[in-house]
């Protein structure tokens, strides 16, 4: 009889559209009505920005495993390039902009791609600084990148898409929040392709993929050029959505290992996991500051909260490299799991205690 | 040989679709030729290699016949995964030349090792950890792929055909070699036996004509190598599949091979039928005086 009850009764499933679904419906609906002016300009529009800059290294690193140091100058570049391409050609839409910006990061992005077919590991990271350092030195040296406004200092044009303008707080986060779930949708589709194999072959065993085919030098530029394409959007959104007014020395390493430090976070080679990471970077900060100010007032000034900051970032990274190398998303499947078990046994335990006929 | 021919049957039918097995005849390949240089599937001629002060392989002959189940044998360090790993490209010899069809290379290109129609197992495991085990063997496909990745992001037709032959081709594969309870599993997360197995179900599912096997039962049980040979013996027989097979057990050499080449300190010393090879003075001298109180391998 309990076998028969536990075929009858199909397991509790949720199916892989309802998550994303859920999330988005809340997302558009919900949010801007319930958000406060403070929840999008301090959390959600940098989360957003940081997110899709999270997916585009996941790419990268997670997937195809290069690891790269270089995330800052993509943004950097998406940033200057959208910011010229709107101001110097006439007629051109914001989102051809964007596009273009992409494009043009993608491309820096192949070149210094172009080391990781000799480089390996850390001496390819320590070669991804130099794309680091050259385009923060370039965008700081050529004013031009600027429009020769004092020490490289952008201003954000206005955001319309169709005559339609995305100015306010609510507008830029929708602007924002459409972009990052168009290019999230583009990624899980890549990953979950034959090329997103391919990014998996050659980061587990690069001379195996060789053997059976997978075109190894081709899969990786092809993985820079992505990444960099969706870290230069990242980049847009980060300075026309987020801070509105950009200088070269903000896309600095220690951006760059913040972008790092969101996969680590959030969990390599998930897409997801740039989304946990990015919360947890953008959030665990303001915390940390209303709970420093509230146990220790005054004497908790930012110099204080800045370098309080660093020391539990840094043990939160030592603590999950140790303890769940897999990132948030890994402790967030579990708990899922654990909690759909218990769900269904419930339920078989309901079914089981009726009578039968 | 014949004892194997027993345990056939079954599962090799269902494994090969009827198309591919078609197709193979259509290219007019005897089934079992017995000589003739141009029947020759895989040629070495005169291959040396060294790493520093070693060497690895001294001026090797070696030719493989369309079909047959070639076996190499030796003591540690003989050389025997060299020799694979020249045929595959990931070494580059020193000296000598590799013929695989109707080319000849100093060299072999690794990245079109595929398209020339060679696949191989590893001594070491090989898969691919964080992909599933039938993304594993889907990934055996590779080289086939055509369409671009806007093209797989798009889910355009092309990529979507090429994407469910090599899904379809994958699932038969698993079920031939029994894997399909375990397809949505890691690969990294299964025992080694069966690791081992979708490494074979990887290199299978390219439909290779020369199939490399590095120790595919090293570190199996009894029973798991008895199957591992069926399904040896099957994709021989099948697809007419030629073998290279670098196995340390004598019993499953023996029972398996048309030819064994022996390799001694990067010599070959022997090559012939498992008969000759049996009665050979210098094998037994070497290899065999030693393997036959260790017939499993165990302490070879
Ligand atoms: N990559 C390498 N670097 C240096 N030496 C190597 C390398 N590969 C093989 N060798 C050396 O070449 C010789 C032959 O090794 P090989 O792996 O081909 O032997 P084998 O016959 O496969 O042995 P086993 O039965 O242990 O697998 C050994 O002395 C080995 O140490
Ligand atoms: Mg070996």
């Amino acid at each position: 009889m309990t076998v028969a009850t536990f075929e009858a009764s199909a397991p509790f499933h949720i199916p892989r559209w309802l998550a994303p679904f859920v999330v988005l419906s809340f997302a558009y609906i919900a949010v801007p009505f319930i958000g406060t002016n403070y929840l999008f300009e301090a959390i959600l529009l940098p989360f957003l920005a940081l997110s899709l800059a999270g997916v585009g290294l996941n790419i990268l690193t997670g997937y195809a495993g290069q690891v790269s140091l270089g995330s800052a100058a993509f943004l950097a570049v998406g940033a200057f390039a959208a910011y010229n391409f709107n101001l110097r050609i006439e007629g051109l839409p914001l989102i051809g902009s964007i596009i273009l910006s992409g494009f043009v990061a993608a491309a820096i992005g192949i070149v210094f791609g172009l080391p990781s077919l000799r480089l390996k590991g850390f001496y390819l990271a320590v070669s991804t600084l130099a794309a680091q350092f050259f385009v923060q030195w370039a965008l700081t040296k050529f004013s031009w990148f600027s429009n020769d406004s004092a020490s490289g200092v952008i201003d954000a044009p206005s955001l319309s898409i169709a005559g339609i303008a995305f100015n306010g707080a609510v507008g830029r986060y929708i602007f924002s929040l459409t972009i990052v779930s168009l290019l999230t949708f583009f990624a899980y589709r890549l990953v979950s392709s034959q090329t997103g194999r391919n990014f998996i072959a050659v980061r587990d065993n690069e001379t195996a993929a060789r053997i059976i085919g997978v075109p190894v030098l081709k899969t990786k530029l092809i993985a820079f050029a992505i990444s960099s394409f969706i870290i230069g959007v990242a980049g847009v959104l980060w300075a026309f959505t987020y801070l509105r007014t950009v200088e070269p020395a903000g896309f600095n390493l220690d951006r760059s290992f913040q972008i790092l430090f969101i996969i680590i976070l959030g969990g390599l080679a998930s897409i997801r996991g740039a989304f946990f990471g990015a919360a947890l970077l953008v959030v665990s900060p303001l915390i940390l500051s209303r709970l420093g100010s509230f146990l220790f007032g005054d004497l908790f000034n930012s110099g204080v909260l800045d370098m309080s900051q660093r020391i539990v970032l840094g043990a939160l990274i030592i603590l999950f490299l140790i303890l769940e190398p897999d990132g948030l998303v890994s402790l967030w499947d579990r708990i899922r799991k654990r909690s759909v078990a218990r769900l269904n046994k419930r339920k078989h335990v309901g079914r089981a205690a009726q009578p039968t006929q | 040989m014949n004892s194997m021919n027993r345990v056939l049957g079954g599962p090799a039918t269902a494994y090969f679709p009827a198309d591919i097995a078609a197709e193979r005849q259509g290219l007019g390949e005897p089934v079992k030729p017995l000589s003739a240089a141009q029947d020759t599937a895989l040629g070495l001629d005169g291959i040396s290699l060294s790493f520093g002060g070693v060497v690895a392989l001294d001026n090797i002959d070696l030719a493989v016949r369309r079909g047959e189940i070639r076996a190499i044998i030796g003591p540690n360090g003989a050389g025997k995964s060299s020799l694979i790993n020249i045929i595959s490209g990931v070494y580059r010899p020193d000296r000598g030349r590799i013929t695989i069809g109707a080319d000849r290379f100093t060299s072999v290109p690794t990245q079109k090792l595929a398209r020339l129609g060679i696949a191989r197992t590893f001594q070491n495991l090989a898969l691919f950890k964080g992909l599933s085990v039938i993304d594993n063997v889907i990934s055996g496909r590779a080289y086939k792929v055509r369409s671009t990745f806007l093209a797989q992001v798009l889910g355009l037709s092309g990529s979507r055909r090429e994407e469910a032959d090599a899904r379809g081709r994958a699932a038969r594969i698993l079920e031939f070699l029994n894997l399909n309870h375990v397809s949505n599993r890691l690969a990294g997360t299964l025992p080694y036996g069966l690791q081992k197995r979708v490494e074979l179900a990887r290199a299978l599912v390219a439909e290779p004509a020369i199939l490399l096997l590095d120790e595919p039962m090293a570190g199996m049980t009894a029973s798991e190598k008895a199957e591992m040979a069926e399904f040896i013996l099957a994709a021989n027989r099948e697809y007419n599949t030629t073998i290279v097979l670098i196995e340390h057990d004598i019993g499953v050499v023996m029972e398996l091979s048309d030819r064994i080449a022996v390799l001694d300190y990067g010599r070959k010393i022997a090559d012939g039928t498992p008969e000759e090879i049996r009665a050979d003075q210098g094998v037994i001298d070497a290899y065999l005086g030693v393997a036959a109180e260790n017939i499993d391998g165990g302490g070879i």
